[in-house]
């Protein structure tokens, strides 16, 4: 039977409630969201705090999905499910919703956080890659205020994020740019795996000619965006230059050999899944313009 | 420390150690052994219960988690002595062999027919895609589902003694 070792359980009734629970038990705290990470890894003795704080019960303040002013701000507790279902974001970034229906299995989908993903930072994890595509900015809440930092300074490396103890994420927000549409392409073994690999990418139009691209790599152990301007900024969509940018995209990875592939098959799928990601992005930039 | 849920309707309280995980809680401490525990990695799905409406693997919640929600599990299907169309379509169309992913199977499929009640083979698949079944091939479970969506609300037959609450 697996357990966690023994810890003390505190239920946070507020984002600020939390913080202060935090900075008073210090680095022996953990926050859980989910837990879908987080407990299977106390089980395995990876993690092992003496407190946790549920911030479950901080739906109201942490659990929304609003547009205004350009951007789409999202609370860090809202689950999978939510993500998956939004109407919103599935029209203004549809890589969410590609990425979403294959994150897990929908039972986990119903607990597992955007918070929480992100601050677990698992380089198999999926939307780490969507944000860092969609060049999200995060917002870190501590007891002397916010700071808003970008995927590039949030993500330090497997597991490690710019969130400090006494911290929580709190908010993800996502620049809305005319001319814009997005996809994400990804490979696992079954139903509910992780990724063997998989590549998200946002793209920009005007005329019909690419102005702006990130794509950006899962478990393949690239470090950010993979930079393709190069070959796709000012070119005409076709599928050379998708290869191109294919080719860009395993250059810029990294993989290791273990029971999901081999170094050169996932090598292989960063450079392929790239160019079917580009190509629907595309084709769905080029439907959505009149 | 104190806990305090709704199990099927019921409040109970219990005085439990944090790291108690759900699945356990309902087993050991309650004694509401319909509920199942397999793989303790979150990916059999034999464990899955609702947790405020929504079905969760219990083996990877703490039942501190669920302190002052509603907990349904497959004793919280009948109603009134009559089991539930999801129970009598694993009945009629052998949704079940050895039995051991049955309830977790069950409470995933009550979920999706009270949101979408005319599902496709395709939607059902997909639902209970987190959920292990090592005897049927899943056929005879999609027929079960199936057979559910189609006998919502007609007359059912009266269910087998089950301990319905917990002890
Ligand atoms: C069977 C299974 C399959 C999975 N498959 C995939 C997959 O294919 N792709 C994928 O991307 N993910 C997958 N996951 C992971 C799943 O998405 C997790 O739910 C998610 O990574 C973590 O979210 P959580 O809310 O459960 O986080 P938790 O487990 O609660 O927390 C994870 C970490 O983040 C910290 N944390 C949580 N919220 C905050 C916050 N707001 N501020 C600061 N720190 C915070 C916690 O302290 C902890 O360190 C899978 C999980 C399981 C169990
Ligand atoms: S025991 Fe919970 S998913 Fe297997
Ligand atoms: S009936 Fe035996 S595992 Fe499903």
């Amino acid at each position: 039977m697996q357990v966690p070792s023994p810890f003390e359980y505190e239920r946070a009734q507020s984002v600020q409630h939390a913080i202060a629970l935090l900075e008073r038990l210090g680095e022996d705290a953990r926050v859980v969201a989910g837990g879908h990470s987080l407990l299977p890894m106390m089980k395995l003795r990876l993690a092992d705090p003496e407190y946790l704080v549920d911030i479950n019960d901080l739906r109201e303040e942490l659990g929304y999905i609003t547009v205004e002013g350009g951007e789409v701000r999202i609370g860090a507790l809202v689950r999978h499910a939510d993500l998956l279902a939004d109407e919103n974001l599935a029209a203004l970034f549809p890589i969410i919703r590609d990425a979403e229906r294959l994150i897990a299995d929908p039972v986990v989908r119903n607990w597992g956080t955007l918070g929480g993903s992100l601050c677990q930072a698992d380089p198999s994890e999926d939307l780490t890659t969507v944000c860092e595509a969609l060049d999200a900015q995060c917002v870190i809440t501590g007891s002397s205020g916010q700071r808003v930092v970008s995927m590039a300074e949030f993500y330090r490396g497997p597991y490690e994020t710019a969130v400090g103890e006494a911290e929580l994420l709190t908010e993800v927000r996502l620049p809305i740019r005319p001319g814009g549409a997005s996809a994400y392409q990804k490979v696992k073994r079954r139903a509910g795996d992780w990724p063997v690999a998989a590549s998200g990418v946002a793209v920009w139009l005007d005329g019909g000619t690419v102005t702006d691209a990130r794509v950006a790599l899962t478990a393949v152990g690239a470090e950010g965006v993979v930079d393709v301007s190069d070959v796709l900024v000012g070119a005409t969509p076709s599928e050379e230059v998708f290869a191109a940018a294919g080719a860009l995209a395993s250059a810029a990875s990294a993989p290791v050999t273990d029971s999901r592939g081999s170094a050169e098959y996932k090598r292989h799928l960063a450079g392929e899944l790239t160019v079917r990601a580009l190509r629907s992005a595309v084709e769905r930039a080029l439907s959505s313009t009149p | 420390m104190q806990v305090t849920m709704t199990v099927n309707g019921t409040e109970v309280s219990r005085d439990i150690e944090p790291r108690t995980l759900l699945v356990h809680f309902l087993r050991d401490t309650l004694g509401l052994t319909g509920t199942h525990w397999g793989c303790d990695t979150s990916n059999c799905g034999v464990c899955v219960v609702w947790v405020d409406e929504r079905p969760v693997k219990s083996c990877t919640m703490l039942a501190a988690m669920a302190g002052g929600k509603s907990v349904r599990t497959v004793e919280g299907l009948e109603r009134d002595g009559e089991l539930d169309p999801v129970q009598r379509g694993f009945m009629e169309c052998h949704g079940l062999q050895c039995g051991y992913c049955t309830p977790g199977m069950m409470m995933t499929a009550r979920w999706l027919l009270d949101h979408n009640p005319d599902p496709t083979e395709g939607e059902i698949r997909e639902a209970i895609s987190g959920q292990i079944c090592r005897c049927t091939g899943y056929s005879t479970i999609v027929r079960s589902i199936r057979w559910a969506a189609t006998h919502e609300n007609s007359s059912s037959i009266e269910s087998p003694e089950t301990a319905g609450s917990p002890s």
